[in-house]
């Protein structure tokens, strides 16, 4: 006998609506053996409440920390092209993502709060440092760059170099850390994941950095940019599979609504520009541009799935429950037999 | 009851960062709730005392349709939420319950009602707390977490990184006590920060007991020094379970759980999930070495991947 009539589970789920539960009253997950009750099919935890600006931002940080790297070791090799190319886009991005971050927040006048202190248990307050840093040295360096036909500007070189060393090695924190911020959460998708996505995100930022500079630099000195951009896409595209696959039952948002439908874009489109720059990057200009820009969009297409999937993963209370049921019953199976 | 791992890892002692070392001489004994549910009538004068007190805003007049409960969660304009289940399960184990007779097949069938009135669990390892990147939130000298209105850029990382779903971000306009803004175009029209219980620490100040604790008829909500409240919890766990009644459980109350134990924590009926609640909370910051040595790593990597990068070339 169920305590309940069950609710209408071929309600359409809304996308950006809260509150909304899609869990019906009482369900059986026979797969995993158990039946769960839930509040009237309410979440438990709260979905985010970051708006686009948070994902365009991953991508944009993505864009600015894995620059700084290429930047600075096409410095080192002598790819002075290169080097050029990249320090300016880093710079450019790095510009972009604070003020998308100043737009997200809900009292945006008060941005400067977040530098009031420097907390290791907040990534985002962490975040917040490597960005000030980041941000300045590249743009310090990429400014003295443009100006550097100014007698002046030109004496002062070992400061470019010193704001060039502080770009490069605070570059790859930037781009991986927003993983390490979205997995800090209690939302299952994005918790359960915390190993892979710091990962996913460094491979996502190498890609879209690589591309940018393949777009923007000529083919006889793009060479690096390319094989970063493949070399990124590749890991990127073999990280999502890896992480769907263990996430396993907490992993299914990645298989509906808006976080598969980006999810899917972001393979096809990775994949697709890695190989049109694999294969015609360095005889056609055309192809390089093309392929660049389908792997910055499939890439940002990526950041948005797994935005959009911590939204789904919060919406369902089965998502929450089932987990730490399992949890908590492989406790006591152990404790009990100790 | 096995530790699930949180020693050891954000707070190693085993008591709220900041209470009371940070204090000193201010701090004063942890304070919190004990919410027996099995008193509860389900009246929600906790609801209406509290929303007088901290003149928290209307948030809409829902009809859920679904049972009396037409708040249906807590969020930043709902500090106490009674929840309530309509359960076709005998209140006691032996079958004293009250029965209900379908018409048609005329077999009777047990019958009860569950309340509760849910608030924050101010956590001994709050999430909102360990994320929050301005000091917005922080912990009082009685234990419990509050976030300081004047400092809250509305960052809103608080809101996923709660366990319980209980902080949330008011959508509703400025209200016209805040300080007018200098340029519109660094403004937003609502509020945009994040509000929640504050376990009436203006009124703890000054010696008072919370709003909701002062409104509530039946003292399903206790209030009092944490130690206290929660040897008061087992012994009326005991009496329940000496009554045989269905279900009844402490939720909140293990000071080694995943969020070291609640400030505001219940006496249940049923599962947590039924009224809502996680079955087995733990904050997110317990994961952290985890996180960071893996992002230090992904970090390391990418240096090493670009460099692979410049292999084979310029071209």
């Amino acid at each position: 006998m169920t305590d309940r009539t069950p609710i209408d589970e071929s309600q359409p789920v809304g996308d950006g609506g809260r509150p909304g539960g899609t869990t019906a009253w009482r369900r059986s997950i026979t797969e995993l053996g158990t039946q769960m009750d839930s509040y009237y099919g309410r979440p438990i935890v709260k979905e985010p409440v970051w708006q686009p600006e948070i994902p365009f931002y991953f991508w944009t940080g993505g864009i600015a920390g894995a620059s700084s790297v290429l930047h600075g070791i096409a410095r080192l090799s002598g790819n002075e092209q290169l080097a050029k190319r990249s320090l300016l886009i880093g710079a450019a991005a790095d510009v972009a993502s604070p003020l998308l971050l100043v737009s997200d927040l809900g009292r945006p006048e008060r941005f400067l709060h977040m530098l009031r202190m420097f907390k290791v248990t907040s990534p985002m307050s962490v975040g917040s440092w490597i960005l000030l840093v980041s941000g300045g040295a590249s743009n310090t360096a990429a400014a003295m760059e443009l100006l550097d036909p100014l007698p002046l500007v030109h004496a002062l070189r070992p400061v470019k170099w010193l704001a060039e060393l502080v770009s490069f090695l605070a570059g790859p924190p930037l781009a991986t850390y927003t993983g390490a911020l979205v997995a800090n959460t209690a939302i299952p998708v994005w918790s359960e994941a915390r190993v892979e996505l710091p990962w996913l995100f460094g491979a996502s930022a190498t890609a879209t950095a690589g591309a940018a500079a393949a777009i923007t630099t000529p083919a006889e000195n793009a060479g690096p940019a390319r094989r970063a951009a493949i070399g990124g896409s590749a890991a990127a595209l073999a990280l999502t599979f890896a992480m769907e696959k263990k996430l396993g039952f907490v992993g299914e948002v990645y298989k509906e609504g808006a976080a598969h439908r980006y999810g899917r874009m972001a393979k096809v489109a990775t994949a697709a520009g890695a190989g049109l720059l694999a294969l015609g990057g360095k005889r056609s200009r055309t192809a390089a541009a093309l392929g660049g820009a389908l792997v910055l969009g499939g890439e940002l297409a990526l950041r948005w799935s797994v935005f959009k999937a911590g939204f789904q993963s919060a919406r369902d209370p089965k998502y929450t429950v089932v987990p730490q049921k399992q949890r908590a019953a492989e406790r006591e199976r152990g404790g009990a037999s100790t | 009851m096995t530790s699930t791992g949180v020693k050891g890892t954000a707070e190693p002692t085993g008591s709220p960062a900041a209470w009371p070392d940070t204090y000193g001489e201010e701090a004063r004994p942890r304070m919190g709730f004990f919410t027996d549910t099995s008193i509860c009538i389900g009246c929600k004068a906790c609801e209406v005392a509290c929303k007088e007190w901290n003149l928290i805003p209307e948030d809409g007049r829902v009809w859920t349709g679904e049972s009396y409960d037409n708040t249906s969660h807590l969020n930043a304009n709902t500090w106490r939420h009674v929840a309530f289940v309509e359960q076709r399960k005998p209140l006691h184990l032996d079958g004293d319950t009250v029965t209900l007779t379908e018409p048609g097949d005329g077999q009777p069938e047990p019958l009860r009602w569950l309340m509760e009135s849910d608030v924050c669990k101010h956590c001994t390892h709050a999430g909102c707390l360990d994320v929050c990147p301005t000091g917005a939130l922080f912990r009082t000298e009685f234990g419990t977490v509050v976030v300081q209105e004047d400092i809250c850029n509305g960052c809103r990382y608080c809101v996923p990184a709660c366990p319980f779903g209980v902080i949330d971000k008011r959508d509703l306009p400025r209200s016209p006590d805040d300080a007018p803004l200098l340029m519109d175009m660094l403004g937003k029209k609502e509020d945009g920060r994040v509000w929640k219980c504050t376990l009436c620490y203006d009124r703890l100040k000054g010696g008072h007991e919370p709003a909701c604790a002062k409104a509530c008829p039946t003292n399903s909500i206790q209030f009092g020094e944490l130690d206290e409240l929660r040897e008061r919890a087992d012994k009326r766990l005991e009496k329940l379970r000496t009554e045989r009644w269905n279900g009844a459980r402490l939720y909140g109350h293990d000071p080694d759980d995943g969020v070291g134990g609640f400030g505001a924590f219940f006496l249940l009926l049923d599962e947590p999930e039924v009224y809502g609640l996680p079955p087995d909370p733990v904050v997110p910051t317990a994961h952290l070495p985890q996180l960071w040595r893996s992002t230090a790593l992904a970090a390391a990597a990418m240096f090493v991947g670009v460099a692979a990068a410049f292999v084979g070339g310029r071209e």
